[in-house]
């Protein structure tokens, strides 16, 4: 088992170290180079680019350039002036040493941006998918013990409409409803915030936390509360007909301990792992909920510092989330092996 | 008359069983067709995506320009004359929706199209030919699988609206096809690697080897057409995902970019105003919902149809 861990890391490692240079080839060919969005907002002239461009070391061929990404050049003589002479050591560290750069939007290092953005997603995301499964799961279940009911034929055809909700026409839907038509009958104000993390300017109230949070929960949540629900529902169809259930009832188990004993853990597995792999769909649906309801995470940074051309941020998340999904795949392995013992990694 | 040996008297025998004339054995794809009909989910989702098609394909019947703006007309409600009211420079927005859907069609078929043609392609070279070569295609199938897509989508979008390549220009509908296309032909290939590797081992190939049939006409004749329910299911599928995938990049504003209307775009125009003018942000919305879910529909009729198990399990054979 420790020597497949390994070798998966090694592997790991590998990939990341590929598709780092896929993204950042990505990066540099687009037209214009990555100075396209550094003077969109004011207009520099030509030697100000050239100077520019030397000091960020964009004149160097884009070897050298991947070099100093990745491990820095504080080792190398640079241009740090721009005057055309290499006369000083750089600054970077390099990503290998946690320095992504600065970004060209706020001038503030990436990392630091990164660091102030993630909080934020975690918070949502926790919550929307602990709503999304703490809904599923029970709703998955009891439709499939009572499979062909009305109960079930309801949330089946809601589940598959569910699924056809694009989340972010779904989260523009629920601002109007929720903000522009029904108001708080008291007051005659919108009954939930459209955006944003907490009131700006009010004081700290979880009430007005939690206002906050409905819209996007919902909107993020809905489509993978359909999607789990689906899933529990023929994990738990394929295990309800097992055997060993027949013995244990046989045995006098009382129903209740049949059914989420020994039925559900095992129609859980399944689900467990396909979460694991979800994982960073998941995240990625951020970037719609933030960009609608304003919500200053990872998803409206990637967002902005594509409107922008922010290459240093762009590069930054690209890198983050391949290292996301390749952890969440390994854990997704290691978890089916855990949870099921007659899996066994060699 | 000399005397012979007694015959036995030739009668008509009859024989071991009288047989009732048997039908010919129903061919696979009558099979499926009337497995499909009888399905309710796609006969629903079938009846849908046929009204949508047509309805995008009769747009030009609209008295409507799409693209002319009228402003005299702007922010009108939904009335008998606009049925889904006007848009911010008073063009009908029914019209609009309608040349849009024929954008977001195009796309999603674009997109099966290339995804399958790739993945396909792909999964029958590893699976057939095995070794190294399977080895490093189901490599670069893994490192496709890992990048995470729709950050890649976005950036590439962001990318392509600069690049001014003939038909390729400012994110046309071929370029925004050919990018979805190439972060998602991976499931294709490795659906049509996983079959290729148990047929291949089957007795008809070897037969056909045998006889002298080339590596081309093997995969061609005998393998691929009996990968085919899974790959139109995939493909159905597909088309939907694809279709969502363009709104979302659309919407984003790194997709189809105005004033080309696609059901993304016009959501994404929506934004500015749909607090004031909620129609301009509920109708397009609606029409990918029905898009979409018809066409799952579809693919689930067609799962169902195609899937052996489930033949045997409703004769009760299993």
């Amino acid at each position: 088992m420790t020597q497949y861990i390994v070798r998966r890391l090694a592997q790991a490692v590998a990939m990341m170290f590929l598709l780092s240079i896929v993204f950042f080839a990505l990066v540099n060919l687009a037209p214009g180079g990555p100075l396209a969005g550094y003077g969109n907002a004011r207009r520099i002239p030509a030697h100000e680019v050239a100077r520019l461009k030397r000091q960020l070391g964009l004149d160097k061929p884009m070897l050298v350039q991947y070099v100093v990404w990745l491990v820095g050049n504080d080792w190398m003589k640079v241009d740090l002036d721009g005057d055309g002479v290499a006369d000083s050591y750089g600054a970077r560290r390099g990503v290998l040493r946690a320095d992504f750069g600065y970004s060209f939007r706020t001038r503030q290092p990436v990392l630091k941006e990164i660091g102030q953005r993630v909080p934020n997603t975690l918070y949502l995301m926790s919550i929307t998918l602990f709503v999304a499964l703490a809904i599923a799961i029970p709703v998955g279940v009891i439709s499939a013990l009572k499979q062909y009911s009305p109960f079930d034929f309801t949330v089946t055809t809601l589940a598959f409409a569910g699924q056809a909700l694009p989340d972010f026409w779904l989260g523009l839907i629920l601002i109007i409803v929720f903000y522009v038509w029904l108001r708080n009958p008291s007051t005659g104000e919108p009954l939930l915030p459209s955006g944003g993390i907490y009131t700006i300017g009010a004081p700290f109230s979880i009430a007005d936390r939690l206002a906050h949070l409905v819209l996007p929960v919902m909107a993020g949540a809905l489509g993978w509360l359909a999607w789990y629900s689906r899933f529990l529902r023929s994990s738990m169809l394929d295990v309800i007909h097992q055997d060993y259930l027949r013995t244990a009832r046989a045995k006098g188990v009382p129903e209740r301990t049949v059914i989420f004993k020994h039925a559900l853990r095992n129609a859980l597995i399944p689900l467990i792992t396909l979460f694991a792999l979800d994982l960073p769909y998941i995240f990625g649906g951020a970037v719609f909920i933030e960009m609608i309801f304003s919500w200053p995470g990872m998803g409206l940074l990637y967002y902005q510092a594509a409107l922008q051309r922010d290459y240093p941020v762009l590069m930054a998340v690209l890198v983050i989330g391949a290292l996301f999904i390749i952890v969440s795949n390994l854990l997704a392995d290691l978890l089916y092996a855990y949870l099921d013992p007659r899996i066994h990694y060699d | 008359m000399t005397d012979s040996p007694p015959v036995a008297p030739v009668v008509d025998l009859p024989l071991p069983l009288p047989v009732p004339a048997q039908p010919a054995p129903e061919s696979t794809a009558r099979v499926v067709w009337k497995r499909f009909r009888r399905h309710l989910g796609a006969q629903v989702g079938s009846l849908l995506l046929l009204i949508l098609v047509l309805a995008v394909l009769l747009a030009p019947l609209s008295p409507y320009d799409p693209e002319k703006s009228r402003i005299l007309d702007r922010f009108q409600p939904p009335s008998w004359q606009h049925p889904m009211g006007t848009d911010p420079l008073g063009r009908d927005l029914l019209t609009r929706i309608l040349y849009g859907g024929r954008i977001s069609m195009t796309v999603g078929v674009l997109v099966v199209g290339i995804t399958l043609t790739l993945g396909v392609t792909v999964g029958a070279i590893a699976g057939y030919a095995g070794g190294i070569l399977d080895h490093l295609l189901m490599r670069i199938t893994d490192a496709a699988l890992t990048l995470p897509s729709l950050l890649v989508l976005i950036l590439l979008g962001a990318i392509m609206r600069e690049v001014e390549v003939p038909i390729f220009e400012r994110n046309s509908v071929l370029t925004i096809a050919v990018v979805i296309g190439l972060l998602s032909w991976m499931t294709f290939a490795r659906l049509v690697r996983a079959a290729f590797l148990t047929l291949r081992e089957l007795d008809f190939v070897t037969a056909s080897r045998a006889l002298g049939a080339s590596p081309f006409r093997i995969v061609l004749r005998h393998i691929l057409p009996n990968t085919i329910g899974p790959i139109i299911v995939e493909a159905t599928l597909e088309l939907g995902y694809a279709i969502i995938e363009e709104s979302g990049l659309s919407f984003l504003g790194f997709g189809i970019q105005p004033p080309t209307p696609s059901w993304g775009n016009l959501l994404s125009n929506a934004q500015e105003n749909f607090i004031r003018y909620p129609w301009l942000a509920i109708f397009p919305g609606i029409m990918i919902f029905l898009t979409i879910i018809s066409v799952n529909y579809v693919g689930d009729g067609l799962r169902d149809a195609f899937d052996p198990y489930k033949v045997l399990q409703k004769a009760g054979e299993v």
